[in-house]
């Protein structure tokens, strides 16, 4: 039995939005287009999928988060903050000085299992969680968040190879497929394509899925792992800047602040959607 | 007093090895990781009592890294091997962050350090290491002399909950004496002591600085040696002391002379207000001439007729 229904996911969701729109205004910083995209996945991990929360953040044998776009924080603290990790409030101080919110995760804030920010990191690191796991037959899982654009670090590559030799399927590596870094298209950056073939060929198992839509996610969750002795990739294709329509698939959002005057069309918009999955309710 | 000749004992990776298979036995959470270098590493009678506790990454040495950290993060007690040369430039970044930033306590050991691999060229030497690693915050920095440091230093290692770097080089090394049997991270051992020059050493270059403390001791001239194992921390009060007592200091290194020991050691007395005759030696910022680790050695300078000529010259 789901803790929440899927409406209510949904609604989770559209005030994750505002709220890191919120803090990233209130920093006047902030990687804007990407955590706006990858907020349907962190919901459904953190809601539905990881057995991680304050009060077992010590246990060992708790599911590993480890976020390997860590440039996409903001969406991390407003979910963690929501999760009860921090107060909310907390991100008031988002990339001021002295404050411990910096604009990549750090293990000095609460719930945040790795520090990471420089990209082709995360996977190393998920893969060794994940055979310490194997080792103590502990039953663990790891789950990480890949940018598109960040697979041209070559070190996804190695861990990629490493992590199918070792039979790793409690590793699970979740790309927020927005198909857009900060040049512009990865197609015309230095295309990663084909990204499934890719990992395929790597001896992973892949699944490509609306990853803006929380059935389709909470739905591939369940299926883990897609297949025994293999790690899974989900393709979890996004929409950047997703929630906020002039924000959509536009590469310049990918740091930018919005004025006074967006950020006020964005939260309108966004308490817009609140307000029509209220109605689904009533319906 | 006269200075003993040295007899030579074994390769510091052998002694490495072998205590790791003790710790081994004892617990199943350490753990060696390799990036195809358990033959470099002297690993393969240990892979093979310990199958279970050594993991292969192939030779990918930033991946190496990264899965000793998150295996580290998960509780296991973590030795990464790789040749020192590859180790500390092409993961880099991975020891900065995944390993020192995320305070992770794995156990970095750089093999065939330094020069080590002499003849193979610049592409195999490792005399860079020091330098990046000392600019990283929260990582220490060992540099093992003879057997008796080699091994207590893994031991150390073993149960240190900050990142560590430990640097072996490949020759068989000789059994030093000191002035105290004790091992501790961050305080140097005496070798000899001596009041008119001092030998900062340190890895392999010790045993040349012991020499040259013999060959001035024959005209007269009584030289101290020390084992500067730590680099970082830096035994400052050995070196401050020193440099009080002593007429000059010479600091010796398998190392560029930019960034490593020598200039850590000058660093401190500078700002110390000590001023004392001194002197860095260790490979000079050019083109390195490959050859021997001995021949390469006795032509920068790094044998006992040249640090006793180093260390006249000062006095």
């Amino acid at each position: 039995m789901n803790k929440y229904t899927d409406l209510e996911l949904q609604k989770k969701s559209v005030t994750y939005r505002k709220a890191l729109l919120k803090y990233i205004k209130i920093a006047n910083a902030g990687h804007t287009g990407g955590s706006l995209s990858c907020t349907d996945i962190l919901n459904v991990l953190y809601n539905d999928v990881l057995n991680v929360s304050p009060e077992n953040f010590s246990d060992k044998n708790r599911d590993r988060y480890i976020q390997s776009k860590g440039h996409t924080v903001e969406a991390l603290y407003v979910v963690l903050a929501e999760q009860g990790f921090f107060p909310e409030t907390d991100l008031e101080t988002l990339c001021k000085f002295q404050s411990k919110y910096v604009g990549h995760p750090t293990r000095k804030v609460n719930g945040i299992e790795f520090n990471t920010g420089a990209l082709g990191h995360g996977l190393s690191i998920s893969a060794g969680i994940a055979l310490a796991s194997k080792k103590d037959n502990a039953g663990y899982r790891v789950f990480t968040l890949l940018g598109d654009g960040e697979l041209a670090e070559g070190s996804n590559w190695e861990a990629a190879m490493m992590a199918s030799h070792h039979k790793l399927d409690n590793l699970v590596a979740i790309l927020d497929h927005n198909t857009l870094q900060i040049t512009g298209r990865n197609r015309d950056v230095c295309s990663p394509y084909p990204i499934d073939e890719k990992f395929k060929a790597f001896g992973w198992s892949v699944i490509s899925i609306d990853g803006n839509s929380i059935p389709e996610l909470r739905e591939t969750f369940t299926t883990l792992p897609l297949e025994s002795g293999k790690p899974t990739l989900i393709i979890a294709n996004t929409i950047k800047g997703k929630g906020v329509s002039y924000m959509e698939d536009v590469a310049k959002w990918h740091h930018g602040v919005p004025t006074d005057e967006q950020y006020k069309l964005a939260m309108e918009e966004l308490d817009h959607q609140y307000a029509e999955l209220e109605d689904l309710k009533v319906i | 007093m006269t200075l003993e000749t040295l007899n030579i004992g074994k390769a510091n990776l052998e002694i490495f090895s072998a205590t790791v298979m003790e710790l081994a036995e004892k617990d199943r959470d350490i753990l060696v990781v390799t990036s195809d270098s358990r033959g470099s590493g002297k690993l393969i009678p240990y892979g093979e009592k310990f199958p279970e506790q050594i993991v292969e990454v192939g030779i990918a040495e930033q991946n190496l890294v990264g899965v000793a950290a998150g295996l580290a993060s998960a509780g296991k007690n973590v030795f990464a091997v790789s040749p020192a040369c590859f180790l500390t430039t092409r993961a880099l970044e991975q020891i900065k962050n995944d390993v020192a930033y995320s305070n992770q306590p794995v156990t970095l050991v750089g093999i065939s350090a330094g020069v080590s691999y002499g003849a193979l060229g610049t592409t195999h030497f490792s005399i860079h290491d020091v330098a990046v690693l000392r600019a990283i915050n929260n990582i220490q920095i060992v540099v093992p002399a003879d057997n008796f440091e080699a091994r207590e230093a893994v031991l150390a290692a073993s149960k240190t909950s900050i990142p560590i770097f430990l640097k072996f080089g490949k020759k068989n090394m000789p059994d030093l004496p000191r002035m105290e049997e004790k091992f501790e991270i961050g305080k140097a051992s005496v070798i000899c002591k001596g009041i008119e020059v001092a030998f900062i050493a340190c890895g392999e270059t010790v045993a040349p600085a012991y020499e040259a403390a013999r060959m001035l001791e024959s005209k007269g001239i009584s030289a101290e040696v020390i084992s500067m194992h730590t680099i970082h921390p830096l035994d400052k009060n050995t070196i401050t002391e020193l440099a009080k007592r002593c007429k000059a200091i010479v600091t010796v290194e398998e190392h560029s002379v930019s960034g490593g020991l020598g200039e850590a050691c000058a660093s401190l007395l500078m700002q110390e207000r000590i001023f004392v005759p001194f002197k860095i030696v260790g490979f000079p910022d050019e083109d390195i001439i490959a050859g021997s680790q001995t021949e390469m050695f006795n032509y920068y300078g790094i044998s006992g007729e040249g640090l006793a000529e180093t260390a006249m010259k000062l006095l």
